[in-house]
């Protein structure tokens, strides 16, 4: 088959791989029809996350149809189209069994503080992802989920991930009516994050970022306030003028190890790799809002430290929250969301690109070349 | 303001905003947010019919983080250790846990010597490395690669000279390891002499 193979930092292609096999009597084998990359793959791809293997298949956002099933599963059969939660959980360990799904003990040998998922290093369990023709999906009975008649296969591509941890975002911010939300970073997570939060009824909602398409789109895709980083000198002094020097009540960060911002931390975190990432984005939560304000994590961080302003957070009585994403149990509210059109995932696609096209794909979007927000992988077709 | 008791007033009152996007406070309610509170005791609730899942066998070793009790019952066998950076990984999994920063400063050094040598490994096989194809820069002149930086206050195009660096750093670093080892193998040989 082909799959989209890591050759090491800045650098994919496309090669001729064996077909994943059945390795567990509770393994489907998926033959993917959509794949995405996410901002996330980027910190891979910048070679960022320790034990990226050479030879690793990224890709833990895709759907497709089940092609064969291990001789325990009972909730899935060939011909089955499917959307898989890029979280990889058994179903039953002490965290599955609390519905802690992307927290699960009994996938991911390589890493206890890590769930298992889909083409994410070894140390999320180094398990082959879905940007490829075809992928091992361990827990057939667990994770994947029959696609809705009624949805469209972009929004179910952006279930399996994006949607699901921007909603869980501003669900962990504990939103109260009138609240005042600040996001930061407008890629999907963060768009869909700031339109989730006008859900669980903010007051007003706020959206950081440096990138002017995206703050454009954060304005028509999520109506929200919008504010250019880059064209403020201390971007926490105008968040306290905007919010009449008290701050927001709830700030979300998506954008995690690769902020930028701040020149120190970025070349630090992002190129050098002294720290597990920049964490520009996060302190700037902690700095900007108001005292006792909930602080919601949904960027990805690496498992080296990182150079965080913990002493302000005590200061000011901060609840962080953060997490991976339960999909699998946002999954029921978000497809009532999807249907009545009070979440639209698929209009922050902006890229369809065939999987022998991945390098670029990845140049582009790391890049932000074209007023890339969101591209799909379109697996080359049998 | 902070300094007095009152929240600030908002620019738009609740019922201007449910009027102005759709679905405003339909989640109002924490209680019906799908996962509050995180966590519920409802073991099969998510379709495991076992207490404890079939264990995959171990067909080749498999390392693992000492902080586990034993190998997961599932996990994955895609890319196993191999080469230097393999020892490497493994030295890495079995000697120190999670909590200690030996374990991943060791796995990123493991991940630059993985890249190292299996690009020179692919100069002898049938694929070799192609870092111009495989950076995908071919892009910048198919999807306009200056329209999309110049002029346009990026904060990310002040270090984008340092990508280069970044990619070719650990080449530069092992060519020079290499030019200093062979230099002083000379020297040393000469001396004998
Ligand atoms: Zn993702
Ligand atoms: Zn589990």
């Amino acid at each position: 088959m082909r799959a989209m193979v890591y050759r090491g930092p800045y650098r994919v292609r496309v090669e001729e791989k064996d077909v994943p096999r059945i390795e567990h009597p509770n393994d489907a084998i998926v033959r993917v029809t959509l794949a995405a990359i996410c901002g996330s793959d980027l910190h891979l791809y910048h070679g960022l996350m320790p034990d990226t293997r050479v030879g690793t298949t990224f890709g833990h956002e895709f759907i497709g149809v089940v092609e064969s099933v291990g001789s325990s599963v009972q909730s899935l059969v060939p011909g089955d189209r499917v959307m898989v939660p890029f979280n990889i959980s058994c179903g039953s360990c002490f965290y599955c069994a609390r519905g802690m799904l992307s927290n699960c003990h009994n996938v991911n040998p390589n890493a206890t503080a890590v769930g298992g998922i889909y083409g994410y290093s070894h140390t999320a369990g180094g398990y082959d992802g879905g940007q490829a023709e075809y992928v091992r999906v361990p827990f057939a009975d667990v994770g994947p989920t029959l696609i809705p008649e009624w949805m469209h296969d972009e929004d179910a591509v952006l279930l399996t991930d994006a949607t699901a941890t921007g909603y869980f975002g501003a669900q962990l911010g504990e939103i109260r009516e009138g609240d005042v939300v600040v996001v930061f970073g407008a890629g999907p997570v963060g768009l869909v994050a700031a339109r989730s939060a006008w859900l669980m009824g903010a007051g007003r909602v706020i959206v950081v970022d440096h990138l002017d398409y995206r703050l454009e789109k954060a304005r028509t895709f999520a109506q929200t306030e919008t504010v250019n980083f880059a064209e403020h000198d201390d971007v926490v002094v105008h968040l306290k003028r905007i919010t009449d020097h008290l701050g927001a009540d709830v700030a979300i960060d998506s954008v995690g190890a690769e902020a930028d911002g701040n020149f120190r931390q970025h070349v630090t975190g992002a190129k050098l790799k002294l720290q597990g990432g920049s964490a520009v984005a996060l302190n700037w939560a902690i700095d900007s809002v108001r005292k006792g304000a909930t602080i919601s994590v949904m960027g990805a961080y690496g498992p080296i430290p990182n150079s965080v302003k913990f002493g302000d957070a005590v200061n000011k009585g901060l609840t962080l929250r953060m997490n991976q994403c339960p999909v699998k149990r946002q999954w029921p509210r978000l497809f009532e969301h999807v249907r009545n059109g009070h979440l639209t995932p698929r209009d922050l696609v902006t890229h369809r690109i065939p999987l022998e096209h991945i390098a670029e794909g990845y140049h582009i979007f790391s890049s932000k070349l074209d007023d890339c927000l969101k591209p799909l992988i379109v697996p080359t077709p049998a | 303001m902070a300094y007095r008791p009152q929240k600030p007033p908002l620019p738009e009152t609740s019922e201007q905003l449910r009027a102005r996007i759709p679905g405003w406070g339909v989640d109002l309610d924490p209680a019906g947010r799908p996962s509050v509170p995180q966590e519920v005791f409802d073991p099969g609730a998510y379709g495991a019919r076992w207490e404890f899942p079939e264990r995959q066998p171990e067909l080749h070793p498999r390392e693992r983080s000492i902080e586990h009790a034993f190998l997961t019952p599932v996990f994955s066998t895609a890319c196993p250790p191999k080469g230097l950076s393999g020892v490497v990984r493994r030295y890495a999994y079995r000697r120190f846990s999670e909590g200690r920063a030996a374990h991943w400063l060791l796995l990123v050094a493991a991940d630059r010597i993985d890249t190292l040598e299996s690009t020179a490994a692919s100069y002898a096989s049938k694929r070799p490395d192609n870092p111009f194809t495989e950076t995908g820069v071919r892009a910048e002149f198919s999807h306009h690669g200056i329209r999309s930086r110049v002029g346009r206050g990026r904060a990310d195009v002040k270090h984008t000279w340092m990508d280069p660096l970044v990619v070719a750093g650990p080449w530069v670093a092992a060519g020079t390891g290499i030019a200093v080892g062979a230099s002083a193998a000379l020297r040393r040989l000469n001396r004998a002499r």
